[in-house]
């Protein structure tokens, strides 16, 4: 287990108030000035020999992309963007951080646009999180007030003004250019890439967009050393992350724990357990809803960073770990994500629309076990014509951990949908005709 | 899911009240000169905070005047998140998680209590006029699952006997207090927390 000293989020539970005072004395705005003294190419190179990858989902390489934003300041200005608007199910450390650790964030924004010479920051949280904002502005209005940030932050002779702005209830905001669409007033739909945001990005101008975490973990890695850091977890894999345990365990809780750490130790230390032992498990969504789930045998042995979860064809994502024992309909929880899915969708390609919609009528017949045992392929074709056919990464997002169902649970599937309705009527099933009926009034 | 249905009965005026044009324009100046279309989510929220938690066609024209904009990008904006409600809501507005992390801990169980002691319909005012509830998608506590949001408030770790007390509450004119309803604090492992314990004792 992780030593309780090199977590970086020491109020991740609040023991002692998110004020500026509490939060000096976790050593926030430690030397920051002196970190800012040592120049942009220290801070970048720092970062990226430290390994640290975007906390967000993606997983890439921060100072990589820190280090695409352009040198000099041309006739456009730079922005730095947060992106707070947390929406994956499953995924809750962001808030925990915005409500308890604002002064890392702040700082982290400081320290990230001073590295990528931006003057302006936004903060773009989910409109849900009102309150968390609440208390990161009032965390942005001690900042203002100690010139920790505003004109000549820390008189280092850098200007930088943070803005919170809200989103509205859209998942697909998330995704960093339908973002840079909402905090331009505009629906929030992907736009294409590339021109990536490094270039072309908010109002047109250099905008670097970075997860909550990753930019609140920075000023620690920078103050420890990124030797540090990357001391922990294994190569290209390296530091602590936030884990979000929920679902059928015993005590579900945020934790930071070291990237690698086995699936099963985090489980079975910090959530204390899967409901009715280890043996009852089913299967683990392992970071957040769009990434596949995995059986019992894999998680037996699984560990959970980055690297590890691509051998076992899911991924990271957020960490936000769900956990599901075999008391629960595992095809009706695959549905009610497929649903989650369908109503997030923003609309704007057609394989995406219509296809998250199809797969969730699919699945909800599937777990009444209305389908017949062709239609479980025709399942994956879907998935398949959806993948890599949209703009952003949501088609992935949405056909991923259906894929993830059929691979390593077609045989219950099948073993519920057995009957053909169209050889021997058994049921009397609106097949195929009504399927719009299943929508609510409001859909 | 989100209500979009746009209301039959619509106001014939609306303005901003002074106070609400005080939060504008301190919005509007957040952003850089000619962008002034970036507020436009804001001033929704605004417009449907002075207006009883539901935005009226009139107060979309009036953003779209304000910031000089076209009102069907307004109406765009409006229908396209779901946070904005296009017709009127309860005072008390609960929004229901059950995306599936909050599923696994029982969400629908606080569905029924929903439905025997609000409404039998989503989106239906209580017969005291007073609650409405409607299921939305993850609200991002889910390891304080299964929780509900009420107006901006979170209550977490519920189970169908404390949404009835909540529920009962809020009959009495009271505001129940908000947070986890499980006794532990925040997102910290109930009776097992293993980590920085140098903090806790502190």
């Amino acid at each position: 287990m992780l030593k309780d000293e090199d977590r970086i989020f020491q109020n991740l539970y609040n023991d002692n108030g998110a004020d500026i005072e509490s939060a000096k004395l976790r050593n926030d705005w430690n030397g920051t000035k002196e970190i800012l003294e040592k120049g942009r190419e220290w801070i970048i190179n720092e970062v990226k020999s430290s390994e640290l990858r975007g906390r967000g989902g993606a997983g890439f390489p921060t100072g990589l992309k820190w280090s695409f934003a352009p040198k000099e300041v041309g006739s456009r200005p730079h922005y730095l963007v947060i992106n707070a608007d947390e929406s994956e199910p499953g995924t809750c450390k962001d808030r925990d951080i915005l409500r308890f650790e604002p002064h890392k964030l702040i700082e982290g924004c400081l320290i990230a646009s001073y590295a990528v010479n931006a003057h302006k920051c936004y903060i773009y949280i989910r409109g849900e999180y009102f309150n968390e904002g609440q208390k990161l502005q009032t965390a942005i209005d001690e900042a203002y007030q100690n010139n920790l940030i505003g004109k000549n932050a820390l008189n280092s002779g850098w200007d930088l003004d943070i803005y919170i702005h809200y989103g509205a209830g859209a998942y697909i905001c998330g995704e960093e250019t339908a973002l840079l669409e909402s905090l331009e007033g505009k629906k929030g739909q992907p736009r294409l890439k590339p021109p990536f945001p490094a270039l072309i990005g908010l109002y047109g101008c250099p905008t670097i967009i970075n997860n909550v975490e990753t930019v609140a973990a920075v000023p620690t890695i920078l103050r420890r050393g990124a030797k540090w850091f990357s001391s922990l977890g294994r190569p290209k894999n390296t530091g602590t992350k936030i884990y979000c345990i929920s679902g059928n365990v015993n005590n579900p809780c945020n934790v930071e724990e070291e990237m690698g750490i086995p699936l099963k130790e985090l489980i079975e230390t910090h959530a204390g357990g899967v409901v009715g032992g280890w043996d009852n498990l089913k299967a683990v969504i392992p970071g957040g809803s769009s990434m596949p789930m995995l059986p019992k045998e894999i998680c037996d042995n699984m560990k959970m960073d980055f690297d590890a979860c691509v051998e076992n064809k899911t991924g990271l994502g957020t960490a936000g770990i769900v956990v599901i024992n075999n008391d629960q309909d595992i095809i009706k929880c695959m549905a009610r994500i497929a649903r989650f899915y369908k109503h997030e969708s923003c609309g704007q390609c057609t394989p995406c629309r219509e296809g998250s919609g199809w797969m969730w009528r699919m699945l909800e017949r599937m777990a009444a076990g209305e389908a017949t045992p062709d239609e479980v392929d025709m399942l994956f074709d879907v998935t398949k014509q959806i993948e890599g056919h949209t703009i952003c990464a949501f088609g992935e997002g949405s056909s991923w951990p259906v894929q993830g169902l059929i691979r390593h649970f077609k045989d219950e599937i099948l073993e519920r949908n057995k009957f053909d309705p169209v050889v021997k009527k058994q049921k009397n099933i609106p097949y195929l005709v009504d399927q719009h009926l299943l929508e609510k009034d409001n859909a | 899911m989100s209500i979009k249905k746009i209301h039959k009965e619509q106001p014939e005026t609306f303005k901003f009240s002074d106070k609400s044009m005080e939060a504008a324009n301190k919005i509007v100046s957040n952003y850089p000169d000619g962008k002034q279309q970036s507020a436009v989510m804001a001033l929704l929220y605004i417009a449907q905070r002075q207006n009883d938690n539901w935005i009226p066609l009139q107060a979309m024209k009036y953003i779209a005047k304000f910031l000089d904009m076209p009102y069907i990008k307004v109406y765009e904006v409006a229908t396209f998140y779901s946070m904005y409600n296009l017709s009127p809501v309860g005072k008390y507005f609960f929004q229901v998680c059950t995306t599936t992390p909050c599923m696994l801990r029982g969400a629908y169980d606080l569905v029924k209590v929903c439905k025997n002691k609000i409404s039998e319909k989503e989106n239906v005012l209580s017969s005291d006029g007073k609650i409405s509830w409607m299921e939305v998608e993850c609200l991002g506590a889910c390891v304080n699952a299964p929780m509900m949001q009420v107006n901006e408030d979170y209550y977490e770790d519920l189970n169908d006997k404390k949404l009835e007390e909540i529920i009962e509450t809020i009959y009495q004119n009271k505001i129940p207090k908000p947070g986890s309803y499980s006794g532990r604090i925040n997102a910290e492992p109930v009776n097992n927390r293993k980590t920085l314990l140098g903090n806790k004792n502190a």
